[in-house]
């Protein structure tokens, strides 16, 4: 489904991105992680060209990023993507966030996309905010939404960037329950996260990276048992302390 | 189409005293409007009832209403109250001060209202009366933030100073015009000074651009 | 000062020898400062909006073609500007439009004065409209993009709405602006109110000056007033529930 070939980065001298390859395949959720700064966030925004590679290729269901007569506003409405700061459009309602690109990119009619969105509101359980606006609900509720309107777009891969780190603690688990779920549905996700309970709970791999290069790309039995690389070991130590 | 450019050249020292002029009432009204218009701020921000309203009303005044009306208001009135005819290159000079105090006002007020709560209160913290808190503190800082913008203020005032042209003032726009209308080369002077407007005024903005960028580090 | 004769029925006397009268003159002088500012206003809105735009868009040239503009624009004063369309403009133009503009164009003294306020204006609000763009995070533009949005599309439905209700407040300075600086005009000869003032306190009415500016002083509060409620009416209109002004995340 996703298939990423020796990809490199620079933002000027500095080396974001090095040589890294992987894939994720239809049906599979991999989970990546590593410290601060490793270059993770960068990676999955690749994969929907939100940001450029100087270097390589990504081919998403058959069809190369790094082309540049690659058709991106059509590629990007097939890939759904979660931000950390859940990104709702502040100046429409819920409806209308979850409608808006189903109308505008997919060309569906109003009464599809309402319908649509409201079915996967309901399932994220919060149908009775429909008419609210992002402003008026707490960060869990609007990652949720930010969930339902990424669905709403049938896509055929889902990317979570960090979509639990900007919440309060006691609003993590109910987005990872819907993530969760959608993993045991089958959906093909590609997740940035420090959620280890979220891993080991549904992840087929374990992808980790550090100063811009994949240090590890295991299945999760491999990852969170013996043996692994040192850095990983570390890293696990230090967020797995608490 | 011919072009007389030379005709320009010919009359450099006559544009350079109304350049001069130009000038001289910028710096005038840039120090005096600072100086009243940290005064006013003050007041605006005073919990006296009386001083908060007069200072507000005057500065609400005066962005109002247009700059050429105040121009008008002060050439007609100023002999009328002096009993001198003072001129209009004279009374442009209070015009602008008093004008741009009201602008200027509101730039120093958002700069002290920037200064977080807690530095003033710790300035009385120390035993500072109000005075020594606005002298010692807040106003060094509110300075600070705000340098930008008023440079930024005085440019644009650099460029309003050419509407006293209509009351017959020699500053640079209105030497230009004597000359163009003397020297029938209308095309040649107004093109020439827009050029002399927009090499002080942009060179001047990339400056303020570039200081900004330093506060910006610095801070 | 002592022997000012105050007579502030002056307004209400016939200009001599005309059968007009002093009012009527402020009233069309009126008539004309919103004329302008109205039509510089929807000049400076759209063609702004586009500028300011354009200085946010990824590609080099364009931004840098509306840089250029917005220099240009924002560091010749007014007047001169007025100066350039009205005298200069007319003889760099090839003959024949030239003289079109000089002898047959309809209402030169406002067209010009409309149109020069209203591109000066323009430089100004595509400042704002950059400002306010800049306010909101990438992140909005990213997640307008993720949706499969094109380019033009995040901007219009995800940047711009939000990006506009952002600068209302700097607008409504700058559509104040717009009825002052129209005052401006009356260096081409536009009879608008401050020309008709001065004409007044000039040449007809000299005795009692301080009664026409006066008035006409309270006319020019009266339209700011007007538009700091217009402005602050569709500020309220367009509010988004929830969303606390300034940016944020």
């Amino acid at each position: 489904m996703i298939s990423i070939k020796n990809v490199s980065k620079w933002y000027g001298n500095f080396q974001v991105l090095t040589d890294c390859t992987t894939e994720v395949k239809k049906g599979e959720v991999v989970v990546v992680c590593g410290p601060s700064g490793s270059g993770k966030s960068t990676l999955i925004k690749t994969v929907n060209a939100l940001e450029p590679f100087q270097k390589g290729d990504i081919i998403v269901d058959g069809i190369s990023i790094a082309d540049p007569k690659t058709n991106l506003p059509k590629l990007r409405s097939r890939v759904g993507m979660v931000f950390q700061h859940f990104e709702l459009f502040p100046h429409l309602t819920i409806t209308d966030n979850l409608a808006i690109a189903q109308q505008k990119v997919l060309g569906r009619t109003r009464e599809e996309a309402l319908d649509k969105g409201l079915k996967l509101l309901d399932r994220v359980g919060l149908k009775a905010h429909a008419a609210k606006f992002p402003g008026q609900l707490s960060g869990g509720q609007q990652q949720r939404v930010a969930i339902a309107r990424a669905l709403a777009m049938d896509p055929i891969v889902m990317l979570f960037d960090e979509p639990t780190s900007a919440l309060d603690p006691e609003m993590v688990n109910e987005v990872l329950d819907v993530m969760v779920q959608l993993a045991q549905e089958g959906m093909t996700m590609m997740c940035v996260t420090h959620e280890m309970g979220f891993a080991r709970k549904v992840a087929s791999r374990v992808i980790f990276m550090d100063k811009g290069k994949i240090e590890e790309d295991c299945s999760k039995e491999e990852f969170f048992g013996q043996p692994r690389g040192e850095r990983a070991q570390q890293f696990l130590s230090k967020i797995l302390q608490h | 189409m011919n072009f007389d450019f030379a005709a320009v050249a010919n009359s450099a020292d006559f544009l350079w005293q109304g350049f001069q002029y130009s000038l001289s009432l910028t710096a005038f009204a840039t120090c005096f409007g600072i100086l009243f218009g940290t005064l006013l701020a003050m007041a605006r921000l005073s919990s006296i009832k009386p001083l908060n309203m007069l200072a507000s009303t005057y500065v609400n005044l005066f962005r109002s209403v247009p700059l050429l009306l105040v121009i008008f208001w002060f050439y007609i009135l100023v002999p009328l109250i002096s009993g001198v005819q003072v001129g209009a290159e004279k009374s442009a000079y209070i015009t602008f001060a008093i004008f741009e105090a009201a602008y200027f006002c509101e730039i120093i007020r958002a700069g002290i209202q920037s200064i977080p709560k807690g530095q003033v209160a710790a300035g009385y913290a120390m035993g500072f009366t109000y005075g020594q808190n606005m002298r010692f503190v807040i106003l060094p800082q509110a300075f600070r933030n705000v340098v930008p913008l008023l440079l930024t203020q005085t440019i644009i005032l650099f460029q309003d100073t050419s509407l006293v042209y209509v009351v017959g003032a020699t500053d640079l726009l209105g030497a230009a015009s004597k000359v163009a209308s003397r020297d029938y080369i209308p095309v040649e002077m107004y093109v020439s000074v827009a050029v002399i407007y927009f090499i002080v005024s942009f060179t001047l903005s990339r400056l303020v651009k570039r200081l900004h960028a330093k506060i910006a580090v610095i801070r | 000062m002592g022997q000012y004769q105050w007579n502030w029925a002056v307004i209400f006397e016939e200009v001599y020898g005309t059968g007009e009268y002093y009012y009527q003159w402020l009233i069309t002088g009126l008539g004309w400062t919103v004329a302008t500012a109205l039509c510089a206003w929807v000049l400076a809105l759209a063609l702004g909006s586009l500028i300011g735009t354009l200085r946010t868009v990824p590609n080099k040239w364009l931004s840098g073609l509306a840089t250029a503009y917005v220099e240009l624009f924002r560091n010749i004063p007014l007047i001169v500007q007025l100066f350039l369309w009205f005298f200069v403009l007319p003889e760099l133009l090839p003959k024949a439009a030239g003289n079109w503009m000089k002898q047959d164009m309809p209402m030169p003294e406002f067209i010009t004065a409309a149109i020069g306020l209203g591109l000066f204006t323009s430089a100004r609000v595509a400042e704002q409209v950059r400002t306010g763009i800049m306010t909101l995070s990438t992140g909005q533009k990213n997640a307008g993009l993720a949706m499969g949005f094109t380019l033009p599309q995040t901007y219009r439905y995800v940047l711009l709405p939000m990006a506009f209700r952002i600068i209302i407040p700097p607008l409504t300075s700058e559509f104040m602006n717009v009825f002052k600086n129209s005052a401006v005009a009356l260096a081409i000869g536009l009879t608008e109110l401050t020309f008709q003032m001065r004409q007044i306190t000039g040449e007809y009415a000299p005795a009692n000056p301080i009664e026409v500016m006066t008035i006409v002083s309270v006319i020019y509060l009266i339209l700011a007033f007007s538009v700091n409620r217009l402005m602050a009416l569709i500020e309220r209109r367009t509010q988004v529930p929830g969303y606390i002004s300034g940016g944020g995340k």
